[in-house]
């Protein structure tokens, strides 16, 4: 809008910026919104570090770095405006390599980064108009591309046992063999690098919803969903199945709940919608880990409830304040 | 005492130290004032004088014309200098009438006979409202005495006075609640005995305790009012949301206080109907804040209806280097002025001079659908999709899901990380439906 400029007396310059309401906005901006997002991941970056070596920082750089390089080079290609700096591209990329197992090729995840935001975001038209969680999109590609190499687990530093480095997801699955709580926590168990701490998962997510920045909807409905659905298969044959204790431990569970599930643009808008949503998912994982082939399935029973945010959202219209329940279409 | 609210809203920076100690002091008659003839919803006023006559302060100048419609007196002494299109402070230029105040006025002035607060009816504090021009104080100024004449079928029970405040900055009505808590206080048992109701409620956000305090302490004795402290929240001011804090009521989209049984009035309303009553003035000062980091000195002040915002910001010392916005209103639902000859109208709460730090606005990018702003409406719709369907030109789609019921509160929009001007959408595409509904009813 057009400043016009007026002479205030005493002689005094002052330029009437005319916007309309509300003259105060909230502090956040979305370049804030991700960088914020990417700080809440440095506990998992810290952990991934420390269990499975500080030459993994490698992963994460090319991650990044090529994240951040496809979304510039597809902006400028499309002549859009270049939005380097709002952090989103480089989250992309830097959760996308705490979702892979440690020393992963970096070819192979300079791929995956390219792929992610090539096709898990610009596709759609950029930030906000993609339907899938663009780090989801990508290491579904890679595990379609390079299903030997995403599932080979390597040691991490100071594992204690005799699991060596299989999943504890896996080791159950195939050998029925329960990691404790404990070593769930801390992380120093086989896995993908950021997933395996859930410490380190829970201080980054419970400040994402400290800030406001996640919906806490989203993670503790899947941590209900979970203790339903994998509740009662526990409770109908606790030898064949984990308790939901283990369930939301191991894998990548809670960095699904905390980071990737509730990813602004991919979730539901509405209350209502995200509690269906988190449900969902936990009820989707539920079925690929206990029936499935693969141990694990956080990524994909994300990926599958993706898909339905739209139509969610459009059955979830809160209730108008003052309207009265019949009348709600 | 714990404190009630409402569903939504979002915590704005509050800014109230600026000016919440600071007394209100009488504003000295400016030279020159303008009375714009409508200052309230409803029909404009019928000016009574013409170029050239002398006035003095309290004279009625315009008479109300029809029942949507409210009387102006002069604030000042002085001579009608013209009646024709002058500027105001909603953006566009309304019929007023100028007048020049005399250079050495004596204290000449117009009251009304003061009235007996015991043993007055119902029916005359409705004319003395009526006649004094009241209009509420809390921004779309409506004429009082229409809220103070519900049809004969609606059952009024409650009396609620909006002691929130919850627009960042203002200050005024804080003020007056600690200033003259006696005057509010006989003010609301005036307007309980118009209607007929038998309790009041005093609502009051809970980062005022002081006004809590004095108030309670005041109606400790007063049979049938309580005072209640509610969460600092914003739009906690807003009628909805301060009938369902107070009584837990829902007010239906499309419906009035009146229809769950409620009447509310603001502070400054309440003290203009004791005011009009006891001492008989008219209507002829508004109580407002000045304030922002871009103003030298900020204030509460009593200023003469009609005054040029320009002499106001003088007299407070004038703006700061780094001034960029100049408001009239609160900030999250005031106008931005670009002409400081405007007046200061019978409703305007608060003059802000805000600077660059204040008004720091982000990028637009689109939407992140993350979902913030269906949380923080408090009127429970979807901002983002009322926005999105005003911009695709999908005005039925946006009627379907309440764009009507929107109160423009201008929360959504505060909320938005994505800095979408989401009210301004929704006001564009809110006067389409309305438009398309009126169209479709004449058909
Ligand atoms: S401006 Fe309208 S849509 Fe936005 S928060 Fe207020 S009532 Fe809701
Ligand atoms: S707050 Fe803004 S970015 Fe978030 S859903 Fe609403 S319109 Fe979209």
């Amino acid at each position: 809008m057009a400043d016009t400029q007026i002479l205030i007396e005493p002689k005094q310059k002052v330029y009437f910026d005319l916007t309309t309401s509300p003259h105060l906005h909230s502090q956040w901006s979305t370049a804030k919104v991700m960088w914020f997002v990417n700080l809440a991941l440095v506990p998992c970056v810290a952990s991934a570090l420390i269990f499975f070596g500080i030459q993994q920082i490698l992963i994460m750089l090319v991650a990044v770095l090529f994240a951040v390089g496809t979304e510039a080079a597809i902006q400028a290609i499309r002549k859009k405006k270049v939005t380097l700096f709002d952090g989103s591209a480089a989250l992309t990329g830097l959760l996308l390599s705490l979702t892979l197992p440690p020393n992963f090729s970096l070819s192979a995840t300079a791929i995956g980064s390219i792929v992610a935001i090539g096709l898990g975001k610009q596709i759609f038209g950029g930030i906000g108009y993609n339907i899938f969680n663009p780090a989801l999109v990508g290491r579904a590609f890679l595990q379609a591309a390079f299903p030997v190499q995403i599932t080979t687990w390597t040691k991490p530093n100071y594992a204690v046992d005799s699991i060596t480095s299989a999943t504890p997801l896996a080791a159950f699955k195939f050998d029925k063999l329960l990691t404790e709580t404990y070593s769930l926590a801390i992380g120093n168990v086989g896995g993908s690098l950021g997933e395996t701490s859930a410490i380190a998962v829970l201080i980054g997510g419970i400040f994402l919803i400290a800030v406001g920045i996640v919906n806490w909807r989203i993670p503790i409905s899947m941590i209900i969903g979970m203790f339903v659905f994998g509740g009662a298969l526990w409770i109908i044959n606790p030898q064949q199945h984990p308790s939901p204790v283990f369930q939301i431990f191991a894998g990548s569970f809670l960095f699904g709940a905390m980071f990737m599930a509730t990813d602004w643009v991919t979730s539901p808008i509405t209350g209502k919608g995200m509690w269906i949503f988190g449900l969902g998912i936990s009820l989707v994982l539920i079925l690929i880990r206990t029936f499935g082939g693969l141990p694990e399935g956080v990524m994909y029973s994300i990926l599958f409830m993706n898909s339905f945010v739209p139509i969610i959202n459009r059955y979830t219209r809160p209730r108008i304040f003052g309207e009265q329940k019949e009348v709600k279409k | 005492m714990s404190s009630k609210t409402f569903r939504g809203g979002v915590h704005p920076k509050k800014y109230k130290e600026l000016a919440e100690h600071i007394a209100f002091e009488y504003f000295p008659a400016p030279d020159e004032i303008i009375l714009p003839l409508s200052q309230h919803l409803g029909k404009e006023a019928k000016p009574l004088i013409k170029k050239g006559d002398e006035v003095i302060l309290g004279q009625l100048v315009a008479q109300a014309d029809g029942f949507i419609s409210a009387p102006i007196h002069s604030s000042v002494n002085g001579k009608v200098l013209s009646i024709g299109k002058e500027v105001t402070p909603l953006g566009f230029p309304k019929d007023s009438i100028v007048i020049k105040a005399s250079e050495n006025s004596v204290d000449k002035r117009f009251t009304f006979p003061p009235l007996d607060p015991e043993t007055i009816t119902p029916d005359e504090i409705r004319q003395r409202v009526a006649e004094a021009g009241i209009v509420g104080q809390g921004g779309a100024a409506f004429p009082t005495y229409v809220k103070l004449s519900p049809p004969e079928d609606k059952v009024i029970d409650v009396v609620i006075i909006n002691g929130c405040e919850c627009e960042p900055y203002l200050t005024r009505d804080y003020r007056l609640m600690i200033e003259r808590p006696d005057d509010l206080i006989s003010g609301l048992k005036l307007i309980m005995k118009t209607l007929g109701v038998k309790r009041g409620v005093i609502g009051i956000e809970d980062n005022k305790p002081e006004a809590i305090k004095i108030l309670s302490h005041k109606v400790e004795y007063e049979e049938g009012i309580e005072v209640v402290s509610l969460k600092t929240k914003y739009p906690q001011g807003a009628e909805k949301m301060l009938i369902k804090a107070v009584t837990g009521k829902e007010v239906p989209p499309g419906k009035l206080p009146m229809d769950v049984g409620a009447v509310i009035q603001n502070i400054g309303t309440a003290i203009a109907i004791h005011d009009a009553v006891v001492k008989g003035e008219p209507l002829t000062r508004a109580a407002l804040t000045v304030s922002g980091l871009g103003i030298r000195q900020p204030k509460n002040l009593y200023v003469p209806v009609g005054t040029p915002i320009q002499n106001i910001i003088e007299f407070c010392g004038g703006v700061t280097e780094d001034a960029v916005k100049i408001i009239v209103g609160g900030p999250m639902m005031g106008i931005a002025q670009y002409n400081l000859q405007a007046p200061v109208m019978k409703a305007t709460s608060g003059i802000l001079v805000l600077t660059k730090k204040e008004v720091t606005e982000s990028e637009e990018t689109p939407c992140l659908r993350c979902g913030q702003c269906v949380d923080a409406c408090p009127l429970n719709l979807m901002p983002t999709k009322l926005a999105r369907y005003t911009q695709l030109k999908r005005y039925e789609d946006a009627e379907g899901i309440g764009i009507t019921v929107c109160m423009e509160c201008g929360t959504c929009a505060f909320t938005c990380p994505a800095n979408i001007p989401l009210v301004q959408w929704i006001r564009l595409g809110k006067q389409k439906v309305l438009q398309m509904q009126k169209e479709r009813a004449e058909k």
